[in-house]
Order: structure tokens, then sequence, then C-alpha cells
């Protein structure tokens, strides 16, 4: 059976967690929690992951259904501490995102009057100032791939850098995933690249849905990979067998 | 050392003007019932502390706030707030716009009696650009290290709702978090503490160990027994979220003549006229649930 294109954002998402070892995944929205539970089910057991709210659960549960074993208690308080102590890797969303990896969720507009308000800054200072944080954007458009953010809540690498040593000491935004790609930042000037695209999206595609330039590895850019037939039996039929990505990444065509 | 009073005793100790933190997070266990008290007084030009759910919106959309300071206003389920939308794209008040470890630290030193704490958040992103009140502070050891000095977040008035409570003030919860309403309550000079049910001691100690006693009575001025007093947010284990009920009220925050219609419904009266608005609200609405 085809692979989808949420199957193939949800094994990405996984990919973030692969070797973090005993650490907090803290993933926000449908295909990142997938990604975190089916990294935890397979390449990545030692990861932990909440229900969402104050318990650690100890095994995968499926998308939506709570978990019978618990194995710790992080209520809000205590996972606000345990971000200092940088044992987390955190995956948000992003409504603005800049080439630097800084990233907006607070309002778009002037600050002093946004034309449209959204959450409000959340974690997201402390989150990148303190553990590995990554991205997910379900809809990778110029709308949310911008030459500037309007509010800088995530800390991306020229903001850290110019607010100093405090500030890099833990900072490390690893990956963004969108519904188009995988990208990084490891170039020498620290800005976004394309590390893999999903089969089907060429570069084209990519450049004309980013509000700024990409950099492109010298040898050409590489497929996102493809989940196993392990992976995708868990996805399809323990993780979300009710269809849940494909809600926030709608199948496409080829 | 009998604290109990009702909500409206407990409004009638505030004044306008007054800086006044609400305990619960989002939608989950917001102290609704002195929330929609405060909406009948005639207190405004508040500065409201909250990890923000409805408790904003609702004193926003009925003009009371002129400050607001939080690191987020959603309602979980629905990500967005509604009337806190509104107001801010209107710019109806002031905006402290917070990291959440900010927040969490600053409520902390206020209890603590604390100038400031120390946060290794702020510096890079633009809290700090529009927060120019918040300054750094430099190690004044070896490592130099200059962090966020996130100041002190103290309250004239602290708003909670919780599970169980006795009459002097001992205040119990039942769900799995304790959210920061004890740190509401030590942050500011008077705490008032709604609950479920006004029990002895004996009985709170049957319901849960003694972990669950998350408020003491030395912290906190008056007990107001408010049955589904979170109502329409969680209240865990007592009860859920009214998802149906949220999804109304944000239906009826899109327009102003549906807004009108829904104060006039749920919130003209007292608390009981509330409360019975809603059950019939929830009568009608069964058939469309199941």
């Amino acid at each position: 059976m085809t692979v989808t294109r949420a199957e193939y954002c949800v094994v990405a998402c996984a990919e973030v967690w692969r070797g973090a070892g005993e650490v907090l995944a803290s993933p926000m929205g449908t295909v990142p929690a997938l990604g975190a539970r089916l990294a935890k089910r397979t390449f990545s057991p030692e990861l932990l992951l909440t229900d969402g709210e104050a318990l650690l659960v100890g095994d995968a549960p499926e998308a939506g259904n709570g978990a019978p074993v618990t194995e710790g208690w992080l209520p809000y308080r205590r996972h606000l501490a345990l971000v200092a102590t940088g044992r987390r890797h955190v995956m948000m969303g992003a409504s603005q995102i800049d080439r630097y990896g800084n990233q907006n969720i607070s309002c778009v507009g002037d600050w002093a009057r946004p034309s449209r308000q959204l959450l409000g800054v959340r974690g997201a200072p402390v989150n990148t100032l303190n553990h590995p944080t990554s991205y997910w954007v379900p809809r990778h458009s110029p709308r949310t791939f911008v030459e500037r953010v309007d509010m800088v809540c995530g800390v991306g690498y020229d903001r850290a850098a110019a607010a100093g040593p405090s500030a890099t000491r833990f900072h490390d935004v690893r990956e963004v995933v969108s519904d188009l790609g995988v990208f990084d930042f490891d170039t020498p000037d620290r800005t976004m690249r394309v590390r893999s695209l999903h089969p089907g999206v060429r570069l084209a595609d990519v450049r004309e849905a980013t509000g700024f330039a990409l950099r492109v590895p010298d040898g050409g850019v590489p497929v996102t990979r493809a989940p196993d037939a392990a992976e995708l039996r868990l996805i399809r039929e323990v993780l979300d067998p009710g269809g849940l990505r494909d809600r926030e990444v709608p199948p496409c065509g080829p | 050392m009998d604290k109990v009073m009702t909500a409206d005793d407990v409004v009638a100790r505030l004044a306008s003007g007054m800086t006044v933190g609400i305990g619960g997070w989002g939608s989950r266990r917001k102290p609704m019932a002195l929330v929609r008290a405060l909406l009948r007084s005639p207190l405004t030009d508040l500065t409201v502390v909250s990890c923000g759910g409805p408790d904003v919106g609702l004193l926003a959309a009925a003009g009371k706030i002129r400050r607001l300071v939080v690191p987020f206003v959603t309602l979980d389920s629905i990500p967005l707030e509604p009337h806190f939308r509104a107001a801010r794209e209107r710019g109806a008040f002031a905006l402290t716009e917070l990291d959440e470890a900010m927040f969490m630290w600053g409520l902390t030193a206020a209890g603590q009696r604390l100038p400031f704490l120390p946060v290794r958040a702020g510096p890079g992103s633009d809290v700090l650009r529009v927060n120019p009140h918040i300054r750094t502070v430099t190690s004044p050891y070896a490592d130099g290290e200059e962090l966020a000095a996130v100041p002190a977040l103290r309250l004239d008035a602290a708003l909670v709702h919780l599970n169980r409570a006795d009459a002097r003030g001992n205040g119990q919860y039942l769900g799995p978090d304790p959210y920061f309403d004890d740190l509401f309550c030590e942050a500011a000079d008077a705490a008032y503490v709604s609950c479920e049910r006004i029990v002895d001691g004996a009985e709170l100690n049957r319901a849960g160990g003694p972990q669950t006693l998350l408020v003491s009575r030395m912290f906190v001025s008056g007990v107001v027994e408010a049955p589904r007093g979170a109502h329409f947010t969680s209240c865990a284990p007592d009860y859920g979220r009214d998802e149906a009920f949220q999804r109304a009220y944000v239906r009826a925050a899109a327009d102003p003549d549906a807004w009108a219609g829904f104060v006039k419904r749920f919130l003209s009266g007292d608390e009981d006229d509330y409360q019975a608005a809603v059950a019939a609200f929830t009568e009608e609405t069964a058939g469309e649930r199941s």
C-alpha cells in the first residue's frame, strides 16, 4: 500500500528523537505526537512521554487514548522546572518561522495592536534557551516561513548569539519538519537548509512556499526515508487506526 | 476561624484597580463562580494575572481589565480564546506578556518576598522587547552568567477553585495537577478559595493523602462553597470540561448579537440562575450530543 504524506511526516518527526536517550519527548500536534510514540516503540525506547497533562505514561498509547501505566508525575510546574534541567526535547508548532529558526506563536502584526492575536509566547523563550527544540509545520507556506517573524517567541540562532553566552549555552534548535520536507541549521551561518524532501515534492515547490532563500546541500537533496513495514503497521494499526494524521496532513496526489 | 462567605462577599472585599491573580490553567479548574461574581460587580480597571482561559475572556468581554499579565490564553480543546483575541485586536487593554517559566518564578518570588528570581528565559526573545521594565542580572559568581531578573508578581488578591476545603481555608485538590493555585495564594495579600464542597478536616483526610492539601489556611482569607463553580472549565475528578457549552460560548463570541443573547441567558442573573440555565442548556443539547 502506498505510504501517505502524513506517514512520511510521522517518520520524519520520530527521527527527531533518535538517540535522544532518557529525556522527555514533548510533541505539540497530532503528527509529532505520533512520531514521538513511534520513536519510543521502535528505535528510542528510553524516551519518556506524558499523557498531555500531568502524568508520565509508561508505554506508548494509541492516539487519543489514555495509558494504563503511569511511570511518573509531571504536573505543569514540574514540567516547567524540568525544562531548565535540559532533559527534554520539544517539538513545537510555529505560526511563523524565519531562516535562523526564530519562531512566533504569539501574534501576527504589530505586537502593540496585532492584526491577529494567537496563543501568546507560552514557554517558547524558556524552551529554546534550555534544551533541544524542533518545529512542526503542517502546512508549509510563505505566510509561515517568513523573512522576519513578528514576535520572537522561540529564539533562533542569530538572536541567541546576539543575546550572549547565557543564551547560547544550551541553545539547540535542531530540525523543522513540514508537510514538504525536513530542514535543519547545519550551515556555517546557521541559516535553514533543506535536509530532505518528502517523495513527490520538488525543490521548486519548497522554494515557492518559503519566504526566504533556503540553503541546499551540495550534491543534491535526499528524499525523506519511508517507514519500514513494521513502522507502517504500528502507525496504521496501533498508534492511529482512526487516521487522525490525515486530518493534519491530507493525502495528496503523486 | 470560620472563613465561609459567599462569592459576592469576596467581590465586596476587592476594589477597582486591584491586581488579581486567578488560579487554574487555560480551561481547567478556573474559579468561574468567583469570576461570574466579578462580572456582576461594578469593579473595573483590574490587573489580571492568569494562565489564561475563559476567565480572561469573560473579564475582557465585560471591559473589566486594564492590564493583563499572562504567558498565554487558551481554551485547550479550542486553542484560541475568542474574547481575548478580539480584545487584543481592538487594543482593549495593556498586556504584560511573559514566558511561562518567567510567570512561574515571578509568582514564586512574590510568595517568597523576593524582588526577583533569575531565570534562563527571555534573553534573545521579544519578551524583553515588549517588557522593557524587565532587567537582566549578572551572576556574582565566577560563571558571570547574565539571566533575566524576573520581577515578583505580587497580587492584591488571589482567586482559586479547589475540589474540597474546610471552613478554615485548608484547600484540597483531588485531580492530577495543582497548577499554580498555592503559589497564587502565597503571592497575594488576600486569597479566596472557592470549592466544590466545604467539608470537615476528617473528610479532607479521607478524600486523599496529605499532599492533596495544597493550600494552607494561613494564606486564605475566605472560603466559598460553589458546586460546579469551575463550570464550564474542568474540575477533575468531580467533572470534566463542558465541551458542548464551551463550543456554544465560542460560537456566541463570534457575533455581537449572539453574545448579547448568551449574556442575557447565562450571565444576567446570580450563580443559581447560571447553573439553572446551564442545566436547561444541557437538557436541550442532550439529543445533539448522543
